[in-house]
């Protein structure tokens, strides 16, 4: 009897570590794969100036951005369903700027659709795919900063700041940093997506946007120095981070050689890197505390019972693998170009 | 107003919007999957440009369901945390395999359908078809699943104040969720194919796009005639599925006050909460006692053998109760009438009978979202049944006027939604299925 329980044990702690890293994978998809759609809406103003070119850009993600969206629903449910402590402080902690995500996003849903069809309206729905992109691509780097920082809690787990609180000058390098790395996949995805005029003007476009992607790591590397300098001794991290300038350095590289799938490619591999470096610092703790009443949340003392965790196990064991096969076996059939009629 | 309340008339706007999405879409994939089959099979190009016509329709209801449904899965971390805490152990897994095993299955071969009609084969085709058919109707039972656990909990312990999950398969199939997924998946069909029978009866009144709109209706309104028959079923199930598993809840819903054998069922009636009678009561002597336990004298509990506090109200769930159970009962007319129309050859030029389907096409819409509040309204006061109260599921740390401010900004986006929504729909349907494919010219 004492045996199994000690094996029990065991077992919840090994599946609460494999959990914070599905967890970071499915985060790390959403970015790689929405960032994409994400940064195409922010970039847009400097994309596009006519119906043609934004139709053009837009079809480029009308058949792929719900699937990618989805990468996020899932990995919200999944933080639910593993680690429930953590999902409820953070989403009711965060409530303002979740629900400012959480209309930015219905809004980033509909204009699509809506620009296509709605013609007479096509400047609103512009207007609206732009900052319903622009907001989320911004906060969701300001919220992971806070998890990293810490936020004030009370001993029953839950957050006892303001709106105010969030906005702290680490957080908002993060979430500046968020914007870079998702501006970044946009501006590689349309790259490599378009010919012609865009092309000519989202080869201007990318070079500021990597001299702003490297420039808000900097800052971010600062303030991490300055606010929390024992992050500074976690050698998973560096690593993470030699990566990451690798990964940012060859962007430049193969741009400069129009290799444009390989420019995408890298910006997608740096920003896996900033989730490396993000679970580095993080693990196993899932919000940290900076006050003495609260503690921090992790993935041993948030984290659902060893069933629940096992069977999800066994569901996302059994349907990511597929997820992710016709998910590229979609994106072949769209990466071939339509034929002009 | 405090928070608690607030919350939940958030919950009940945002997911009442919501579920005006999901059945099109479920009935739609299923008449959309008749026609592709038929297509595959008989290689009609009238089969495949109502198909084609009827995605289209698809694709813009299905972006509004999308849109509005992230916004659910939100609010339980955001405006419901005590409750996310409590149950996250059992309830947080349906969600999460929502997505793994259907929501990205719907979403990235509705991609194929929508855009990709020229870059695949015919069978891929109808394989994507029939993907997107699967998942919405495997995303509609996981959500099920997590309701009924919220109905009729069941698979689980309660351990330091937390629900623990002891038996999936329990937890998943409880004892409302076979009768619940029934229910709803024809609810779902039957709007569906009432909407997609009123764009062929308006097409015919209009007199144009007649060949297309004849098949169009055949197909749809024989759906609809069959089903609305299979609904009774699946309703009559559930029914005495509530009346044996949430007996307070049957009690509102009939506003049985006192426990009595030989139970009516009710017809009409105005129920009073604050004197516990019901005015003008008008009943079948007998029928709800028979319909529960196949006996007229068996006695049906009422509402006044639960503590006061645990009561559910009464006035709400009784009237949606009814109105979903009139509107049923008018569906099987509908159906009756159609299949006695086409039998006989007269339907597609009988404009009344047309006109009667195009306003009826919105009535399933009302039914659903009727017989969803009696059932959710019907549970209070409880959030998970027995287990966990509304009041203390709330999150504690969002004041009430952040409620309120999120709440008038909900209802000024979802105004703005429906109207565009509707605008582009008729626009749709007026263009017609001939213009279909100059839209999205680059795809």
């Amino acid at each position: 009897m004492q045996d199994t329980k000690v094996i029990i044990m065991e077992n919840i702690y090994i599946l609460q570590i494999t959990w914070f890293f599905i967890i970071g994978f499915l985060l790390a998809g959403y970015s790689v794969l929405d960032g994409f759609d994400l940064g195409i809406g922010s970039l847009l103003p400097f994309l596009s100036d006519d119906e043609a070119s934004t139709g053009r850009i837009l079809e480029t993600i009308a058949p792929v951005w719900d699937g990618n969206e989805v990468w996020l629903i899932t990995a919200g449910a999944a933080l639910f369903a593993s680690f429930p402590d953590t999902y409820a402080t953070v989403f009711s902690g965060f409530y303002l700027a979740l629900m400012i995500v959480v209309f930015a996003l219905i809004f980033r849903a509909v204009s699509i659709e809506f620009w296509f069809m709605d013609t007479g309206n096509r400047r609103i729905w512009k207007t609206a795919f732009i900052a319903g992109s622009f907001l989320p691509s911004l906060l969701f780097g300001v919220a992971m900063g806070n998890l990293i920082i810490g936020i004030p809690m009370d001993s029953s787990m839950n957050f006892t700041g303001s709106f105010l609180t969030l906005l702290r000058p680490f957080p908002i390098s993060t979430g500046l940093l968020g914007l870079g790395a998702i501006m970044m996949q946009g501006a590689a995805y349309t790259l490599m997506k378009n010919d012609g005029l865009i092309r000519e003007k989202c080869r201007y476009v990318i070079k500021k946007v990597w001299l702003y992607y490297v420039l808000s790591y900097i800052l971010s590397m600062i303030f991490t120095f300055v606010y929390m300098p024992y992050l500074m001794r976690n050698s998973i991290a560096w690593l993470a981070s030699i990566l990451f300038v690798i990964s940012v350095i060859l962007i430049k590289f193969s741009i400069n050689r129009n290799k444009y799938r390989s420019g995408f490619i890298m910006s997608s591999i740096s920003f896996i890197c900033l989730w490396l470096i993000a679970a580095a610092v993080q693990f196993p703790v899932l919000v940290r505390s900076i006050n003495d009443k609260g503690i921090d949340l992790t993935i041993y003392n948030t984290s659902s019972g060893g069933l629940t965790l096992k069977i999800m196990l066994i569901i996302a064991l059994l349907g990511m693998p597929l997820v992710i096969g016709y998910t590229i076996y979609v994106y072949k059939i769209f990466s071939k170009r339509a034929e002009e009629k | 107003m405090d928070a608690v309340l607030l919350s939940r008339i958030q919950f009940g706007l945002t997911a009442g919007f919501h579920f005006i999405f999901p059945p099109l879409t479920i009935g739609l994939t299923l008449i959309i999957l008749i026609f592709e089959t038929g297509y595959l099979l008989k290689d009609s190009e009238l089969y495949k440009n109502i198909s084609t016509f009827l995605i289209r329709v698809l694709g813009l209801i299905f972006v509004i369901g999308v849109a509005t449904g992230i916004v659910l899965e939100f609010s339980f971390g955001t405006n419901w945390s005590e409750y996310s805490r409590m149950v996250g152990d059992i309830f947080g897994s349906p969600l999460a395999a929502e997505g793994i095993f259907a929501f990205f299955l719907e979403s990235v071969f509705l991609g194929i359908l929508l855009f990709g009609r020229n870059r695949v084969s015919r069978r891929v085709y109808w394989l994507s078809a029939f993907l997107v058919f699967f998942a919405s109707h495997l995303s509609g039972l996981w959500i099920i699943i997590a309701n009924s656990w919220m109905q009729t909990p069941a698979g689980f312990e309660i351990t330091g104040g937390r629900a623990v999950l002891t038996d999936f398969i329990e937890a998943a199939i409880n004892h409302s969720t076979v009768e619940r997924y029934t229910h709803t998946i024809t609810a779902s069909w039957l709007t569906g194919s009432i909407a997609a029978s009123a764009i062929g009866a308006w097409y015919l009144l209009k007199n144009r796009n007649h060949e297309f709109s004849r098949a169009l209706l055949k197909v749809s309104l024989t759906v609809f005639a069959v089903i609305s028959l299979m609904q009774f079923v699946t309703g009559h199930a559930h029914s005495v599925q509530v009346a044996k598993t949430q007996p307070e809840k049957m009690a509102a819903f009939e506003a049985l006050w006192e426990s009595r054998s030989g139970a009516p069922l009710a017809v009409f009636g105005i129920p009073d909460e604050k004197n516990r009678t019901t005015h003008l009561e008008v009943g079948i002597p007998g029928l709800l006692s028979y319909l529960v336990y196949f006996d007229s004298e068996a006695t049906i509990k009422g509402l006044n053998e639960f503590p006061v506090q645990d009561q559910p109200p009464v006035l709400i769930p009784y009237i949606t109760y009814h109105v979903m159970i009139g509107l049923g009962s008018l569906f099987l007319l509908i159906g009756i009438v159609s299949v006695l129309l086409m039998l006989t050859g007269r339907l597609y030029g009988n404009k009344p009978f047309l006109t009667g389907i195009i306003l009826a096409s919105p009535l399933p819409v009302i039914a659903n979202e009727t017989g969803w509040m009696a059932a959710e309204i019907g549970r209070q006061p409880w959030a998970v049944f027995h287990v966990l109260r509304t009041a203390d599921a709330a999150s504690v740390v969002v004041p009430a006027w952040q409620v309120m401010l999120t709440l008038v900004i909900f209802t000024i986006i979802y105004m703005v939604l429906l109207a565009v929504f509707l605008k582009l729909l008729f626009r749709i349907i007026r263009e017609g299925p001939e213009n279909i494919n100059k839209e999205h010219a680059g795809y």
